[in-house]
């Protein structure tokens, strides 16, 4: 009952066979990739991003532009003050680092920011209060919003940060630690703990 | 019998495009995808369904079972799609980027609902056995990796849906591994009189 193998047959099982492991294989790049955050990570480290030409506002109501910046490496982190779980342990995640780090951080060869993505929440009240908890003095380490919506719509873009509200009238966001390098690109997005990690990853793009 | 009559198709390919067309309509289409359980284990599976229903008793084409030895190339063709829809940037990409909404949408019909009616009923018992464990298995395994991963797999869903999603998975994979178990333990007779009726009418047709 069964059919006959006929070469046709042989020749089209071996093509759905390549097709489909190929066709598999490029949408995970290569059985590495399988989730947009790590979409995101490969996309960063092979084609690093130019951070888009806007200006933040920071806890003391300073305001920064990110072109300033060139020349040093900043890690950034994205926030909302309001955040009770991820954030705080992303707060004190970053915390560690900068005190791991605080030669480079003092040297100014390296700037840490925490970036609010809730710009109508987080007045610079809010950011400074945030700042406070931390230990992020205002000249290392600065807490900033974004000054409009479509300034915060962009820096979402380029840094591919997706935030949507849960239950909870809070965020969920893809929590990260992002490198810009010295050409102010953003280069590397690494998770935000381990600390050691962290400052593994960064050494190697500090001066001495 | 009068509709069959004054219809070229039958009412279950009937409801197989009206489901599909359903599907589609946004207000129907953005209730399925706001939920990722709803998103994975209902408008996924009945986009197979709506393809499977729409081929209905239509033969498959002389080519077709030309080139589909033994039900396997078709039947790759839907593992190898139902695959790339577990991939949890797929789903991500199918909220943000139309194409991969279309691809959603003719991919799941065309390429699982399409050669399964065509395949499977040409697949041996044994090949039928090795698809359906192996599916069961990929299933428990995604559910289990949503539940346990320590990161959020869809940046487009909530980690609270993820483990929901999880869950569901993995009872649907139980359910569906008792079933599976219950033919084997008692649907042996009952297959094996289907396949004696099978060969018997293919034999009388062939000859």
């Amino acid at each position: 009952m069964q059919d006959r193998v006929t070469p046709l047959a042989a020749v089209v099982l071996a093509a759905v066979l390549a097709a489909g492991t190929a066709a598999f294989a490029v949408t995970t790049d290569g059985f590495t990739v399988y989730t947009t955050e790590g979409a995101r990570r490969a996309s960063v480290e092979r084609d690093p991003r130019p951070m888009p030409d806007i200006t933040l506002e920071d806890q003391n109501g300073r305001i920064l532009d990110l072109d300033d910046l060139r020349g040093r490496i900043v890690l950034t982190e994205f926030i909302y003050t309001r955040c009770a779980t991820i954030c705080s342990e992303l707060g004190q995640a970053f915390a560690q680092t900068a005190k791991e780090l605080h030669g480079p951080l003092a040297r100014g060869d390296l700037m840490l920011l925490s970036i609010s993505f809730d710009p109508a929440y987080d007045t610079p009240a809010a950011l400074s209060d945030y700042a406070a908890r931390h230990g992020a003095d205002g000249t290392h380490w600065r807490v900033v919003r974004p000054r409009n919506t479509e300034d915060l719509a962009a820096l979402l873009d380029r840094f591919g940060v997706v935030v949507i509200p849960n239950d909870l009238g809070g965020y969920e966001h893809n929590a990260a630690v992002q490198l810009i390098d010295r050409d102010g690109r953003l280069a590397r997005v690494v998770d935000y703990t381990p600390v050691d990690a962290v400052v593994a990853e960064v050494k190697p793009w500090l001066d001495g | 019998m009068v509709g069959r009559l004054m219809l070229p198709i039958s009412w279950a390919q009937l409801c197989g495009a009206g489901l599909w067309i359903a599907l589609a309509i946004p207000p129907l289409r953005a209730a399925a995808e706001a939920d990722m359980s709803l998103h994975m284990l209902v408008q996924i599976p009945l986009l197979m369904l709506a393809g499977w229903l729409v081929v209905g008793r239509t033969p498959a084409p002389r080519w077709y079972r030309t080139a589909d030895y033994g039900g396997w190339a078709g039947t790759l063709v839907a593992i190898f799609t139902t695959s790339y829809w577990m991939v949890p940037w797929v789903l991500d990409a199918a909220l943000l980027d139309v194409r991969f909404e279309l691809l959603k949408f003719f991919g799941l019909p065309l390429l699982v609902g399409l050669p399964l009616r065509w395949s499977w009923p040409r697949l041996s018992c044994v090949g039928r056995g090795f698809v359906i464990t192996n599916m069961l298995s990929m299933t428990a395994f995604v559910g289990w990796l949503y539940i346990a991963a320590p990161v959020r797999v869809c940046v487009y869903y909530l980690v609270d849906q993820q483990t929901t999603a999880g869950k569901l998975l993995l009872v649907a994979t139980i359910l569906a591994s008792l079933l599976f178990f219950l033919r084997c333990l008692f649907g042996g007779a009952a297959a094996a009189r289907v396949d004696a009726a099978e060969r018997q009418g293919r034999t009388a047709f062939e000859g």
